[in-house]
């Protein structure tokens, strides 16, 4: 009897119908960017003046505020609030913010943060908080020389974008560039380096040998470019710490469009004869060369895609200038473009899922993006003259440079740095001291 | 006992023919009545309107131009006029016009997410009486895809329509208010599943007594960095926006209310 009850229960249960859940989509959003409130970092009392290049910094904690307010700004994603709107004290607010203060001026994030300044010391903390759910969102402190405050707030900036996009930031990088002066027939060309936001301009080279396409190795110690050196083409390898410079093999013709293989231990680059050009690896220890294409057409500027599996490049074989991706030994070549106009200058993207390029067509220069089977191609920028991209350290932006039209005696030439998203829209200029060409990104310094 | 006999002969024979005259299929060929559609007519009021920022407004245009050429394929103005009035089309004809959609793009999956997109924004602005059917019939065909989707995502969950708790006016003023709060993470990956899954508990004034993010799990599995942030942008949306535009009775019906935070249209375009 018990069991039939049992069952007459359990039959009840399961055929009641469930108070079902009500679901709603949510398919549309707000597609500006996160306001952001970025307080002054509060200095410690007692903390001394910066000083950097005979020059005395008295409020470091404003101008490292002022820093990650850059960085976020030009990278689309952000938008930093201005700082009359702010209520709260830089110390109170990195103590405890009153976050109903801060939702009244539309901000969803904040930074606060402290600096103290000893003789020899730059201690720097910083707080992340969500101001909607009023909590704690990162919190972290760094210790330097106070000469390296660039660096620090380009390292906030970093965990910082890191925590609210979800993926790694590129403040903490540099970028290396050939530098451009004197008129457009007799340019005066040298190798720099400077912070990618334009910070901190170095030359490598006095100018006295035509330089191009530098090229960073994944550590960022050593720079691969070509010189023309005695008038002789040939790729060299520059070691930034201690400028040491040497000649990248021992080829009996002219090498070109080098560039490092993701785990840094060869150089892939083209080499010139009779015509024809090849591409070739050099294993930096061993200093073995080997052959990776032998076609009769002219195949040029390798990129490895990141995990060192494949190789794209461009090469006229079809007749056109057209992209090619191939296993890194060489074998199963496969074109991948098939769009009107020609393709070249391809570079794989640090992430893996996308190959940028310059595209020719119609007389106009375009940078694109594709997939490495050649779909989803996407054309980000158009311009009279524009090419060389070279990919952000986390794959989200692109800087390559952009020269302007002159006129028959080469008067209104300029050549400059831009970058640009993804998404197309965030096109910015880099501002440098002189003109500049072919930029190359490095990955994290701070990895 | 014959007397008897006859008797029950008797009535049983009145019986059997009285029942045999009552019965609806003896009588005469029933009409054959067409089923009875329900059509929601609903007037789009500045609440459902959002104003979307400059660069989302480029984006939706570029978004809506695509969507007007995929339409057009779909049912040209010249195929219209040859068509009869009370003609529906039948699902192997519309099964046919995406292949055809589908063999001019390289990317299978883009466009069929893009048609998907067409019909749910351009059925207003495109509705034809004499195609009501048609429109009818593709909607169910879309809302059975659309279950087949979100069962495999919720096993436990059943998936209700909102229309049942609410008026379909009532359901865009909702999702215009969170449309409105929410701030999508640009940098999320575009490959990946961008959608997130929030249970709320509610108040009968709108007011969210609990969230719960119903895939947590996911947040701590590597490479997924990315779901942290974008379940962290819908809380903030859900707090932004309360108390939520809720109606004034049914309380019972929307106490428990889940919702689908999905970035990969926007995204991905």
């Amino acid at each position: 009897m018990k069991k039939i009850i049992l069952l007459i229960y359990c039959l009840c249960i399961f055929n009641s119908p469930a108070i079902a859940l009500v679901e709603v989509d949510i398919t549309r959003g707000n597609l500006d960017p996160l306001p952001i409130a970025v307080s002054p970092l509060y200095i410690e009392p007692g903390s001394k003046d910066v000083k950097q290049n005979d020059k005395i910094i008295k409020n470091i904690g404003e101008e490292i505020a002022k820093v990650i307010e850059t960085n976020f700004r030009r990278s689309g994603l952000f938008n930093p609030l201005k700082k009359d709107s702010f209520v709260q004290n830089p110390d109170i607010a990195h103590a405890k913010p009153r976050f109903e203060d801060w939702r009244l001026i539309k901000a969803q994030a904040l930074v606060t943060g402290k600096v103290t300044v000893t003789e020899n010391k730059l201690r720097t903390e910083f707080r992340l908080w969500d101001v909607i759910a009023a909590k704690e969102m990162v919190a972290l402190a760094f210790s330097t020389t106070p000469d390296n405050w660039r660096r620090v707030a380009h390292i906030i900036s970093d965990k910082i974008y890191q925590r609210l996009t979800g993926e790694e930031g590129y403040f903490d990088t540099r970028i290396i560039y050939v530098s451009e002066t004197g008129e457009k027939t007799q340019r005066i060309k040298k190798l720099a380096i400077m912070d990618q936001d334009g910070a901190n301009i170095k030359y490598l080279t006095l100018g006295n040998e035509l330089v191009l396409t530098p090229r960073f190795s994944p550590k960022n110690q050593l720079v691969t470019y070509l010189s023309y050196f005695k008038n002789l083409p040939r790729v060299y390898l520059l070691d930034i710490e201690t400028g040491v410079q040497e000649v990248a093999g021992d080829f009996p013709g002219m090498t070109f469009a080098p560039r490092f293989s993701p785990d840094g231990e060869k150089i892939i680059m083209s080499f010139a004869k009779d015509g024809n050009s090849d591409i070739y690896t050099m294993d930096l220890k061993t200093r073995v060369v080997e052959k990776i294409t032998d076609h009769t057409s002219i195949d040029t500027s390798p990129s490895y895609s990141p995990d060192g599996k494949f190789i794209c490049f461009n090469s006229d074989r079809s007749g056109l200038q057209q992209i090619y991706v191939m296993r890194s030994d060489g074998s199963n070549v496969k074109r991948i473009t098939f769009g009107k106009g020609l393709y070249g200058t391809p570079v794989w993207s640090p992430r893996g899922d996308l190959i940028a390029f310059t595209k020719v067509h119609k007389g106009k220069f375009y940078i694109g993006v594709m997939r490495p089977d050649g779909t989803g191609e996407r054309l980000l920028t158009e311009n009279f003259y524009q090419e060389a991209p070279s990919w952000s350290p986390n794959g989200r932006v692109l800087i390559f440079y952009r020269e302007t039209k002159s006129d028959s005696e080469g008067k209104g030439f300029s050549a400059k740095l831009w970058s640009i998203d993804l998404t197309g829209y965030n096109e910015r200029l880099i501002e440098t001291e002189t003109d500049g060409s072919d930029p190359s990104w490095s990955s994290l310094l701070s990895k | 006992m014959t007397k008897n006999l006859i008797l029950s002969l008797v009535f049983h024979s009145v019986m059997i023919i009285l029942t045999a005259l009552s019965l609806p299929f003896m009588m005469r060929a029933p009409i054959d009545l067409p089923p009875i559609l329900s059509v929601d007519l609903i007037q789009i009021t500045d609440k459902t309107s959002i104003p979307y920022a400059a660069k989302a407004t480029k984006i939706l245009e570029k978004i809506k131009k695509e969507e007007e050429r995929l339409v057009s394929e779909q049912a040209p103005p010249t195929e219209k006029k040859k068509e009869k009035p009370d003609k529906i089309p039948l699902p192997d004809d519309l099964d046919k016009e995406k292949k055809e959609i589908v063999k001019k793009k390289q990317n299978p999956k883009e466009v069929k997410e893009t048609i998907r997109q067409a019909s749910e924004f351009e059925k207003k602005e495109l509705f034809d009486p004499n195609q009501i059917a048609a429109l009818i019939d593709k909607s169910k065909e879309e809302s059975a895809e659309t279950l087949k989707k979100n069962k495999k995502l919720t096993q436990s969950s059943v998936k209700n329509s909102f229309t049942n708790a609410l008026t379909l006016s009532q359901e865009d003023a909702l999702k215009a208010q969170i449309f409105g709060c929410w701030s999508l993470p640009l940098g999320l990956p575009y490959q990946e599943n961008l959608m997130v899954r929030i249970k709320l508990k509610l108040k009968p004034d709108g007011t969210v007594l609990r969230t719960e993010i119903l895939d947590h799990a996911r947040m701590n599995q590597p490479g997924q960095g990315f779901y942290k942030v974008l379940a962290e942008s819908a809380l903030r949306a859900i707090r932004i926006c309360q108390p939520l535009r809720v109606p004034p009775t049914g309380y019972e019906k929307w106490k428990d209310l889940q919702l689908n935070f999905d970035a990969n249209e926007m995204l991905k375009g």
